[in-house]
């Protein structure tokens, strides 16, 4: 019984995931067109029916799906093969560390929304977006090609970079909130500051979820960062790649936006937390109380977890679409000099405060 | 790192803009979904086949051939825009008129829309006023190079 939760956790967890990476796809069309004023992709349709064109990323899927999988005849055939998948499996495997909500009983046994509640479920999501950087390196190096090697060899260097900023912005959070454990982390962010403010990890640690947020978006690959890929210079390490293989490259990094902002909604936006509301219902620190349903609360909680995470994936389109991308140089001065010895400050200020606290 | 951060505000505005791009627009679209009507739009976006800009009234489109009262083609074979023509796609053949006013008139009149590249110069060179560029017709593409031979009965209608 036992195997079959958490079968269907996995199979709900996974069509969550790839139905939000599907129109994550439509989103950055749409939200860039909106931006630049203009309409976006809307005419694909079905019999003639085209809701904002909501049937696109199933057009690109198809003709994804049908294009020839061509594999370079220079190419080392078996790691050009393995690169994309590499790289899709250790993003889409992040998603069972994230906590949904809270939990839930069901016929007498306790179910949590989340797959795997690992006691180093954080360090766990971490190692598995550093391993990421394999099907980077692998495709730019068994692409043969000087470009995509260019490409996988910056790709390496800036994850790697960033990832020590990401790291070590995050071991402030984890003085604050002593768990390595997602779940254990949201429910701490369940109580409130000053008896007002919800405690969430963004009012404790600003300067931490600043360079987080950077350095997240750093591992997304994306455009302002998007030194591996660089598509007026060096077109990237898939440039090899076509058809589906390069469709899972692609998809990787709509995961990728899903899971940096899970990361930050669970970190720092208190996860499935809903300000003031309690097990049994809001209470208002103004002292009005609202009492709900043991069953809304939870709807409530996936709700709030579900909205904080669109929020981020939208502010990070947003982001995608506004600025240029960073110089080679820039993007590592940014890293070493302005990111990691911040975030060394943060965890000695923090270290600090928490001494002077107790 | 102090240049960096002083980066940081410029970063802010910049994506305040784009925000605000977007949330305009965002109300717009959303005021056109529930049927308000408001002076502006959300986007710019001339949705073409199914909307039409008007054109300007110098525009150059489709040549068509004028005319006289009888219904005979204006055009004199004069040549002026044969020889004016500098993508040499109009094609005129002379036969004799029986009206010694006339003299002649064309048997054959062709322009090729494959070589055209709508310039104009036929329409200053002709005396007679008998060829203009005012059909408002721009969709002009075909899938055959044989449709793009415009004969005399094609350019009179």
């Amino acid at each position: 019984m036992d195997i079959v939760i958490v079968l269907i956790k996995v199979v709900l967890a996974l069509v969550w995931f790839l139905v939000l990476t599907l129109y994550l796809t439509w989103l950055e069309r749409k939200e860039s067109a909106v931006i630049q004023d203009r309409i976006g992709a809307n005419r694909a349709s079905i019999f003639g029916i085209r809701i904002l064109g909501l049937f696109q990323p199933f057009a690109d899927a198809i003709k994804m799906i049908f294009k020839e999988d061509f594999v370079p005849a220079f190419s080392k055939k078996f790691l050009h093969t393995l690169a994309p998948f590499l790289s899709f499996f250790f993003v889409a495997i992040c998603i069972s560390a994230m906590p949904f909500g809270n939990d839930i009983q069901l016929g007498g046994r306790t179910i949590s929304l989340q797959i795997f509640d690992g006691n180093v479920g954080l360090l766990f999501v971490l190692a598995m977006l550093s391993l990421g950087i394999y099907g980077i390196l692998l495709s730019g190096w068994a692409s043969n090609n000087r470009y995509s090697l260019l490409g996988g060899i910056r790709g390496a260097a800036q994850l790697i970079s960033y990832e020590v900023a990401l790291g070590l912005s995050l071991v402030g959070l984890i003085m604050v909130f002593p768990s390595l454990k997602l779940s254990e982390i949201v429910q701490s962010q369940g109580g409130l500051l000053f008896g007002f403010l919800p405690k969430w990890g963004v009012f404790l640690q600003p300067l931490g979820f600043i360079i987080f947020l950077f350095a997240a978006l750093a591992e997304t690959k994306r455009v302002p960062f998007d030194l591996p890929e660089g598509e007026s210079e060096i077109i990237g390490f898939f440039t090899e790649y076509g058809g589906l293989k390069w469709g899972l490259f692609m998809m990787t990094d709509f995961m990728e936006i899903i899971i940096v902002s899970t990361l930050l909604t669970t970190l720092f936006f208190g996860g499935w937390q809903v300000p003031w509301l309690c097990a049994d219902g809001f209470q208002f620190p103004w002292g009005g109380q609202w009492q709900l349903a043991r069953w809304l609360v939870i709807v409530l909680q996936v709700l709030a977890f579900n909205i904080k995470v669109f929020f981020f994936c939208w502010l990070q389109i947003l982001i995608r679409w506004t600025y240029p991308r960073f110089r080679y140089d820039q993007l590592m001065d940014l890293g070493w000099k302005l990111l990691v010895p911040l975030s060394l400050v943060n965890i000695v200020a923090t270290g600090l405060l928490l001494m002077v606290i107790k | 790192m102090v240049k960096a951060l002083g980066y940081f505000w410029e970063l802010i505005k910049g994506s305040l803009i784009t925000a605000r791009h977007f949330v305009v627009n965002m109300w717009f679209h959303t005021l056109k979904l529930f049927g308000i009507k408001t002076k502006r739009r959300g986007a710019v976006t001339i949705q073409y086949p199914e909307q039409k800009k008007a054109l300007a009234s110098r525009h150059r489109s489709l040549q068509r051939l004028l005319k006289r009262q009888d219904l005979k083609p204006r055009c004199v074979s004069c040549m002026l825009c044969v020889t004016v023509c500098p993508s040499e796609c109009i094609y005129v053949e002379a036969a004799e008129d029986p009206d010694p006013d006339i003299q002649k008139y064309p048997s054959t009149f062709i322009i090729d829309l494959s070589r055209c590249c709508f310039c104009g110069f036929c329409v200053e060179a002709c005396p007679e006023d008998a060829i203009r560029m005012d059909t408002e017709k721009i969709d002009l593409a075909q899938s055959t190079r044989q449709d793009l031979i415009y004969d005399l009965d094609k350019l009179l209608k």
